[in-house]
Parts: C-alpha cells; structure tokens; sequence
C-alpha cells in the first residue's frame, strides 16, 4: 500500500485533510493538478475566507492558525441592509461576549501556511502537477490511477477535486445540480478610513454585495452581478469598473482604490445524492457547492475535513479498515444534515433577497428588523453561522484527534 | 458444521472450486450492506469495549493505532474473522478458531487478501486445552448462547488464558425482554438473523456466567450491556444487561506481557 488515504485535490479542504490526517500518525498522500509555486500565485485564487469560530479551532488544532494569525483580520460586527432600506440587522460580537465572529483571510495566505504545514508533516506526501484520472477497487483496497501513469493503492480515496469533481462522476454519485444565473466579482479595494472590522452585506437586486475587512485598511469585495452582466462590467477600464464600484459600495470608508487583478466565479449549487462509495468519500464542494451569501463554503469543507479525519482516526484505533460503508457512512451521517441545511438557507437568501420586488422587499426588511430585535434569535442564527452548536467533532472543539 | 464443506486445514487436497466458494462467502460476510449488516453495526461498540478494558488491563495508551502489540490473542467462535482482523490490526498475534470448517475457509481467504497474517484453524477449544496453549487474552464473543454445555465450555476457554491475562465473553441474557428483542425481534420482525439463529433457553445469565469462571480463577471485573438506539440504528456501551451484555474477566497472576 502507498498511503493508507490518497486525496484528490490539494485545495483548502484536501490538504487540511492530508494535514490533519498525517500528524495524526496516519499516511496520507495529496495529489493536485496545479503545481505548488502556481497555487499561491497572485493570479491564482483571490478570494478571501470568513473563517468561522468552528473553523479556526479545526485550524489551530491542526497547528495551521499560528500561521495565518497575523493575515486574519477579525469580524468585529456584521451590518447586513437591504439596498437603501433603513431596515437592517446589526451582529455585534463584542457585545455577545464571545470575542471576534470569525476572521477574513485571504485564501492565498491560508494555501501558503498549507503548504508549509505540509512540509513539516512526514505522513503527509504532496504530489503536485500531476491529477488522478481513474481509479479500480480491489477487494480491500483502492488504486487510483495518475496521469503520469503512476498508481496509489490506498484504502480511501477522498475526492476533494472542487465542485465539479471528476471524481464523483467516476464514482457514479449523481449531483442536484444548478446554476445561479450569477456571477462573482472579487476584488480588493484599499480605502482610506478603517473598516473597524465591520463586515458588510448589502441586498441589492442583481444579488448580495459584500464588503469583508481585510488587514491594513483593505477590504475584500463580493459583488455578485447578473451573469449576463458580468462581462461588461469585467471588462471596463479601471476608472469605469472603480466608478461602478464606488456606486454600490458609498463613500463611508472614504476614497477607494483598487489594488490587485479582478476575480470572476460563476456561482453554482451542487449537492452529491451520496457521500460515500466503497473506498470513496467526497468532501467539501465536491459534496456541496452553495451560494457565498453567508460566507459559508469553506467552513462546511473544513467541518467536512474534522469529521471525516475523526471518523477515519476512530476506526483506525478499533482496527477497523477505514474504507469499508460502514466506517464512512459515519461520515455521511455526520455531516449531510448540515450541509444540506445551509444549502438550503443560503439558496432561500438569494431568492429573497436577488430582486427588486415590493412586497418581498417589505417582508424581507421587516423580517431582518425583527430578528434584530429578538436577542435569541439572533443569537440562535449566529452561532450557526459561528459553526458551535451540535454534536461537534473533536478538531471543532480546539482538541487533538 | 456444514457436512458438505472441504476441511481447509487439508490445504493440499483442496480443490479450486472450493478456493473461490470461499472467497465468495468472504465478500458476503464481509460485506458491511449485505446479510451480515446487522453484525458489521454491532461491531464498533463491542471493539471500543474490548479495546478500552484490554488497554487499561495491560497498561497501554489507546491513541496509538498498534496498542496491542506483543499480546496474543485468541478468537473463540471468530466466524469470518470480524473481530479477529480488528485485533491483528491493532497489533496482537491472532488465533481464531471456529467450530465451522467454512468460517475458517472465509476468514482465511479474507485475512489473505487484506495481507493479514492470522493463525485460523478449524478446533475446538478443548483442542487448544489438549494441546496446553496459553493466549493474553481469549475473546469469546456472541459463542456461549450457541455450545453444547456451558459450564465445561468456559472453563476451557478461563484454561487457555495465561495467567494475569484476560477474558472478554459476550452473550445474550435469558431475561423476556432478550426473548422479545433477541429472537422476536431481530429474528421475526426485522430479520436481521435467519430464524432459529438461537434459542432462549441457551441463553446466560450474567450471576451464572460469573460463578461459572470464579472457580477456574476467572474474576469478571466488569459486566456492560451493549445498547441498540432504534433512531441511530446504532449500538453503544451500556448499563442494561438485560438483552446483549459484555463480562471482562481477569486472571490472578502477573502480566508477562508489557
């Protein structure tokens, strides 16, 4: 056997995977298309993540967050407005008592302190530029099959290769599958006020536009336009595109300017009909892919990458083969509930909030004002959002595997 | 014990077809959504049990994935080896022993094909008594409900148990609740077992399983009941020993094993 877990895709979720998994005593090999240099390029990812309470105990226990402290700006607050409307609904963590509401940080830097945990991680063997086009399954264990003609014989295969995930077409596991008929536009903006680690999200028809603190006066944005749109708007000069920008983010932060290219992502919603196969388990978008309305995507991967890398830890210690249906569907159990609800929420948000039509408008600020002024409530839907309520596997609760 | 079945022990007079029969049977043994579900549920609760007591019997860590390493094990009544793998797994030296000629033949096409190396043979455990083995530990699961005799049945089993070594039996207890549940239910109702599987009267009680050991230096430390959540479809560790239970027996002496 060459690793007794082989993963597709070295993404944020694969590779904290191969991570957690390696400096648990348990061999793990990542296999990704892109070389490792090309993945922390500048051009190469240029979102940022909101990482949840629940994911950045996953990150500090797996000895990531020491890495990433620093480029982590916290979440001071959250404002979240529909358009113009003076209804709206105010999260502010300090006065919750329990600290920052998460932290933003830019996906290049979580990749860089990736790949240099996985360097110090003797388990844990990186095999990137090169993408896993097939696999066969043996009595006990699975091969999976290497471009370079390279092959891994493993007892799970994890196919964490994104939400197109050749793998889960492999597999046979059909996927809901569904285009938002949005696209969106990242960019980084540096502003000449301080955001005071406020987080933005404002309701405006074509879709959410969201304004994420970023370290040093720079803000992360998520303008989420009409597909048909898009292009033009991407295709402006920088005086047009910063013009059109500053219309929909106002001149509270003062005067803006943008640093860094464009980014455009077509917004889809992938739910997998299964998680697991026979020696296959799917996590993170590959699972799920959902609408960045709440700023989720990530921190159901990494809820996925704690409970899979428990379940297979667990086993192992009862001597069981990690691979077999019914260590995995442990798994499956574990986290579809989850995901499938904040698919479903962050699907409904769009819907309601993705247009201009009056009385929807009406119910929908009404109903933001009156959560706002229910404190349970409140509460209630931002712990969810934090990622700390339920029966939480032991990377979520800050502890050791 | 099937007639029909080739004795595996011959290996030299066993012919091809019967090779493949097994490895056939193993993949339906084996399989964890096949006829064998109910079992492969049941499985992780009783391998966290044996785990755990094992562990703190020999003074060992339970995060490592090899805390049994240098312990032998014998497997009394190991069917397709489920509980026989974990354990060669976990580090131990295995013996398992089935009363079934074709149990032996699946287990042994199993562990091979997993690259096991487990010692499985087609005795008895009065065999091994013959013979004057001595095991760390013995594991006699989900067997006694099944023997002939009880009494002579486990002082064979507390014989072959080195001294300062362990002993871990599970079985059904002959309450009406185990009636309705064990053979009504898992037989009739949900069948998960082919009906006939057992028979109430053959049942244990947990007071005649202790009194059945003390005499052959067997103290059981602990009894456990073993807990099926009808919503999870999942079993766990617990106090009701009124349907499944669980006994850890230590034997006097000291631990030869570290």
């Amino acid at each position: 056997m060459d690793a007794e877990i082989v993963i597709a895709g070295g993404g944020l979720v694969g590779l904290t995977l191969g991570v957690a998994l390696g400096r648990a005593g348990v061999a793990a090999t990542v296999v990704d298309r892109a070389p490792a240099a090309a993945q922390t390029a500048a051009g190469f990812d240029g979102r940022v993540s909101a990482i949840a309470a629940g994911s950045q105990r996953v990150l500090a226990a797996v000895d990531l967050w020491r890495r990433l402290a620093a480029e982590a700006e916290p979440i001071r607050a959250i404002r979240v407005s529909d358009g113009a409307s003076l209804l709206h609904l105010h999260y502010d963590g300090a006065a919750d008592g329990t600290g920052p509401m998460g932290w933003i940080v830019e996906n290049r830097a979580i990749r860089r302190a990736l790949q240099a945990a996985a360097a110090e991680t003797p388990l844990l063997r990186v095999l990137d530029g090169r993408t896993i086009t097939g696999f066969e399954r043996a009595a006990d264990t699975i091969a999976a099959r290497l471009d370079d003609g390279t092959r891994l014989r493993a007892r799970l295969l994890v196919a964490a290769d994104g939400k197109d995930s050749p793998l889960r077409a492999a597999a046979g596991i059909a996927a809901l599958t569904a285009r938002y008929a949005q696209t969106g536009i990242v960019c980084t903006v540096a502003h000449a006020r301080p955001h005071r680690g406020i987080a933005q999200e404002r309701f405006l028809p074509a879709g959410p536009f969201a304004i994420l603190p970023m370290t040093g006066d720079r803000s992360s944005l998520v303008w989420t336009e009409r597909a048909d749109l898009a292009p033009a708007l991407l295709a402006l000069d920088a005086e047009s595109f910063a013009a059109e920008l500053a219309r929909r983010f106002g001149d509270h932060l003062g005067l803006l300017r943008v640093v860094g290219p464009r980014f455009a992502y077509p917004l889809t919603l992938v739910l997998a009909d299964r998680y697991v196969a026979p020696r296959l388990a799917l996590a993170g978008d590959a699972a799920h892919a959902i609408h960045p309305i709440a700023g989720q995507g990530l921190n159901l991967g990494l809820r996925d990458t704690a409970v899979l890398a428990e379940t297979v830890v667990d086993a192992m210690r009862l001597g069981l083969d990690p691979g077999t249906t019914v260590v995995l569907d442990g798994y499956e159990v574990r986290r579809r509930f989850d995901n499938t609800l904040m698919l479903a929420v962050t699907d409904t948000l769009n819907r309601l909030f993705s247009n201009d039509l009056g009385p929807i408008r009406l119910a929908r600020d009404l109903g933001l004002a009156a959560v706002d002024a229910v404190p349970p409530l409140k509460r209630t839907f931002m712990r969810h959002a934090m990622g700390t309520v339920g029966a939480l596997p032991r990377l979520m609760r800050g502890e050791a595997l | 014990m099937d007639p029909t079945s080739a004795d595996p022990d011959r290996r030299t007079s066993v012919d091809p077809d019967e090779i493949a029969r097994f490895a056939a049977l193993a993949e339906a043994w084996w399989d964890s959504d096949g006829k064998f579900r109910a079992l492969h549920r049941f499985n992780p609760p009783r391998l966290a049990y044996i785990r755990d007591r094992l562990c703190r019997h020999f003074g060992r860590g339970e995060a490592g994935f090899r805390p049994f390493d240098g312990l032998a094990i014998l497997d009394i009544g190991c069917g397709g080896g489920l509980v026989a793998e974990p354990m060669a797994r976990l580090g131990a030296s295995v013996t398992g022993i089935d009363a079934t000629a074709r149990n032996i033949g699946v287990a042994r096409a199993h562990a091979e094909a997993a690259g096991l190396a487990i010692d499985y043979r087609h005795a008895a455990a009065e065999d091994l008594v013959a013979e004057g083995r001595r095991y760390d530990v013995v594991l006699t699961l989900e067997v006694v409900e099944h023997v002939a005799e009880v009494g002579p049945f486990l002082a064979d089993c507390a014989r072959l148990v080195a001294p300062g070594g362990a002993l871990v039996c599970a079985t059904l207890n002959r309450t009406a609740r185990a009636f309705a549940l064990a053979i009504v239910g898992a037989e009739y109702v949900l069948g998960w077992l082919p009906r006939g599987t057992h028979d109430w009267r053959k049942f244990v009680r947990p007071s005649e399983l202790v009194g059945a050991l003390r005499p052959h230096g067997i103290t059981v430390v602990d009894l456990a009941g073993m807990i099926y959540d009808p919503l999870d479809r999942s079993w766990r560790i617990g106090r009701d020993l009124a349907v499944n239970y669980l006994a850890f027996g230590a034997k006097a002496g000291g631990v030869t094993v570290r």
